[in-house]
């Protein structure tokens, strides 16, 4: 008799009882690797934007590639900030309903701020 | 804290203090900080795209003394969780676990964060760089 007490489907689709498997573990390790690029990129150009004035900024920001980054990187940067919250509070919020609360939370303000994030690049970009 | 009866770790009061605990502790909590600057990176975003007098006022709040300071706190916490972030997918690999190089890399981190955040800001603020 199998000492595994999961039906062998179960194991061989092996997702867990959370039924996503690695799926949390492996997409907090792409978008870090996403934000090591973005993220450098990012600061380098803040950095040359320092002492330029609103036009000169703004028609930055507007350039195809520019914007196609910064988009890329507010979605990623809100993805992994998400998950490593998750975690957090998973960890040391023990009381039940806040963890709950503090869980959903994380999540409404994050994609409400990624898609203002998104919402103000493309209008940057799109000039309007 | 859960009301049970059973132990729960950690007790971190009964280990001797060791590097390695303040780089994983640190990068949670540089994680944290890095959550809340990226609102005040959308903010500076949405600023930009409602035109000129709300961008004024994001940069003039950025270059106000508090503003200065959350910036380059915002950077130390970026470096640091850059810094080991980059070690934590190298340990993914399964390298570097041994003690010594363990203990080494935490250091490397830590080090490695504050020298790159005095490097950008002494870039910043003896710039007169147009």
């Amino acid at each position: 008799m199998s000492k595994d007490l999961r039906n062998p489907l179960a194991r061989a689709r092996g997702l867990g009882s959370a039924k996503e498997g690695v799926g949390h573990w492996m997409t907090q390790r792409i978008t870090a690797l996403a934000l090591v690029f973005l993220t450098l990129w990012f600061v380098i150009t803040v950095l040359t934007l320092m002492h330029a004035d609103y036009a000169t900024a703004r028609a930055t920001i507007a350039k195809p590639w520019n914007a196609v980054l910064l988009i890329a990187l507010v979605i990623t940067m809100f993805k992994h900030a998400v998950l490593g919250l998750q975690v957090v509070i998973e960890d040391y919020v023990h009381t039940r309903w806040l963890e709950m609360t503090s869980l959903v939370l994380i999540k409404f303000i994050a994609v409400l701020a990624a898609l203002m994030g998104v919402l103000a690049v493309l209008r940057i970009a799109l000039g309007s | 804290m859960a009301q049970t009866g059973r132990p729960l770790s950690p007790h971190l009061q009964v280990y001797k203090w060791q590097v390695q605990m303040a780089s994983s502790i640190l990068h949670r909590a540089t994680g944290i900080i890095l959550a809340v600057g990226s609102l005040l990176i959308v903010w500076g975003l949405a600023a930009l795209a409602a035109g000129q007098d709300a961008f004024a006022t994001f940069t003039a709040c950025a270059a106000s003394p508090f503003g200065t300071i959350v910036m380059i706190g915002w950077t130390l916490a970026f470096f640091y969780h850059l810094c080991n972030g980059i070690r934590h997918l190298v340990q993914d690999t399964g390298k570097g676990y041994a003690i010594e190089s363990f203990v080494r890399s935490s250091w490397m981190a830590i080090i490695v964060s504050i020298v790159l955040t005095v490097v950008v800001w002494a870039y910043v603020l003896t710039g007169s760089h147009a």
